[in-house]
């Protein structure tokens, strides 16, 4: 295709700009791991005087007794497993709730609804965490966060169970199946593709969490990767260049999802923006 | 069809889909969740140890309305939720016009902006508060060296709520674009032939065409946003903490500054005030971005 002059330009100051608004604040973050504690002082946009890369990462992570190992164990395991009940609890109630319509289907639908805009009320859920003993646990916090999370999953399963058809489940049972195996051995693997859509969107979400844990995991051997970098604000207020190392330790996980998983990401976050 | 056959085929049909399949999943959302929001309801009324709660009435609420501070907090709550999702949906569709055309190197502009969306919170507020210090920051700093003197972004009590909007601006832009995206390339090429016959410059394509045609990803767009912004805490914690003062203190901060203080009542009836300020206003919003739709 032919390309005009002034579209040639457009598109070169298009990438100028978007260099200069988005790509800058990450090369900002990566120059600063990279220096040492004196020059990353200055705060400026410059090139390292010498490689610190390692030994900014040893000594941010041998802070406080190797508290960033504590937390990427942690945070890695609320996601792992929130991730993986959410998936299993949300398809079952989007399976169910596509396919039997009962006079219960519009409350059903309101409470969902309802989840996707009510701001969690946060003391009484700690006086009630309290309660079952669950406060301050990671058990506590991966509940919360299936609680929290479930009618986004439910949503994108609905969907999408939706357009599978009902004779299949219909023609499974003629062939023997019993009931359950028609849910977990047929419509689950049809799932595949919206299920890892779930997996990627719900993971990150739960990852870069730090509302939730602030509220629900205090105390230091509960540490998330979110609530460590918080709480290390202070502790390196004067070493910039451990700061950025440790934003920029945060960032990698999000960025290898983002370059395996981009398109699953973008068909889950845009689900429903064209119906509305 | 005998008669005994169609309790069969309707027994059947109801274990395919068995109830208890709710079962689960309605256990930890109600105790987790329901259950607290309504419990508020109550302890909003309350004076609140966590041990014991003693019923004062409306107090709580009076007071939220009564101290300056509080009312700053819920004026700031909805100017930032305005800003945010008004400057979403504007340079988002733009954005996504542009990524929609002929442009060259579309798969890196995609990338650079929608990366921002997945990144921590927290590290992007850092980051920023580093950029947007007065005198050292990189931002004024290149303001500087073409001889402008740039703002106390976030120690301008004036300035601090817009300056953390702008971010929050700049990180959830790309997913209003992404969504933009997908309202866009979902409207017929039929229609841009018939406006091309009829002589419609590019102007009058996008106003008359693409614009009432994406409405459904603006409807998309706006709500997200704006439930996002009312409920924001995470950002304006990273940057200024609410300061300097109460200068850019939102519902979500106060309740959190209560909690912190130990004022468990008053921190949960600015949890009930804040559900009551998002149903207030976005249930009004949804419905009159959806009933516009229907006319078309």
């Amino acid at each position: 295709m032919k390309k005009s002059r002034a579209s040639i330009i457009g598109g070169i100051a298009a990438i100028a700009a978007t260099f200069v608004v988005f790509v800058i604040p990450f090369l900002f973050i990566i120059l600063m791991a990279f220096k040492d504690k004196q020059q990353s002082a200055l705060r400026d946009f410059s090139w390292p005087n010498g490689f610190h890369l390692f030994e900014n990462l040893y000594e941010v992570i041998k802070t406080r007794n190797w508290m960033m190992i504590t937390a990427f164990i942690n945070s890695s395991l609320i996601t792992v497993v929130s991730v993986t009940l959410l998936i299993v609890l949300a398809a079952m109630v989007g399976f169910v709730l596509a396919r039997r319509k009962t006079k219960w289907n519009g409350t059903i639908e309101f409470l969902i609804l309802a989840g996707l805009m009510i701001p969690p009320a946060v003391v009484p859920t700690i006086w009630l965490l309290q309660g079952l003993k669950l406060f301050g646990t990671l058990h506590g916090m991966i509940l919360i966060q299936v609680a929290y999370n479930l009618p986004f999953s439910i949503i994108l399963y609905r969907a999408f169970i939706a357009t599978i058809p009902r004779e299949l489940d219909e023609a499974a049972v003629i062939d023997g199946a019993r009931p359950l195996d028609v849910f977990f051995r047929i419509i689950l693997p049809l799932l595949w593709p919206v299920t890892v859509t779930n997996i990627v969107v719900q993971s990150v979400g739960i990852f870069n969490d730090f509302t939730n844990p602030l509220y629900y995991l205090p105390g230091n051997q509960n540490a998330t990767v979110q609530l460590t970098l918080y709480n290390f604000q202070s502790q390196f207020s004067t070493a910039y260049n451990l700061l950025f190392t440790n934003i920029l330790l945060i960032t990698i996980p999000p960025l290898i999802v983002f370059m395996f998983f981009n398109r699953q990401i973008v068909a889950g976050m845009t689900a429903g923006a064209v119906k509305g | 069809m005998t008669a005994s056959a169609v309790p069969a085929l309707k027994m059947q049909r109801r274990s395919l889909y068995p109830g208890w399949f709710y079962a689960p999943a309605a256990v930890v959302y109600s105790v987790l969740f329901l259950a607290p929001t309504f419990a508020s309801l109550y302890f909003s009324l309350t004076r609140w140890t966590l041990f014991d709660a003693t019923f004062i009435g409306l107090d709580n609420f009076a007071q939220f309305f009564r101290e300056p501070f509080l009312i700053q907090g819920l004026v700031n709550t909805v100017i930032y939720a305005v800003i945010t999702s008004g400057l979403k949906v504007v340079i988002g569709m733009m954005l996504a016009v542009m990524l929609t055309s002929q442009i060259m190197a579309r798969g890196y502009l995609r990338s650079v902006i929608f990366f921002p969306v997945l990144v921590s919170t927290i590290g992007v507020g850092m980051t920023f508060t580093v950029l947007m210090h007065p005198t050292l920051g990189m931002i004024n700093q290149t303001l500087a060296m073409i001889g402008i003197q740039g703002p106390g972004w976030l120690v301008d009590p004036k300035l601090a709520l817009f300056s953390v909007a702008l971010v929050d601006v700049w990180k959830g832009v790309g997913l209003a674009t992404v969504i933009y995206i997908a309202g866009l390339v979902a409207i017929p090429k039929d229609y841009y032939e018939a406006a091309r016959i009829d002589g419609a410059t590019k102007l009058q394509n996008f106003f008359y065409v693409t614009l009432p045609l994406s409405r459904p990803a603006t409807a998309t767009v706006i709500t997200l946003s704006f439930i996002g912004g009312l409920r924001t805490f995470d950002l304006i914690w990273a940057m200024t903490k609410g300061g300097p003062g109460f200068a850019s203190d939102t519902v979500a901060s106060v309740i959190y500054k209560q909690y912190q203080a130990g004022f468990y009542g008053l921190s949960t009836a600015g949890n009930v005030v804040l559900f009551i300020l998002i149903a207030v206003l976005v249930v009004p919003l949804t419905m009159f971005l959806n009933r516009k739709q229907g006319h078309e």
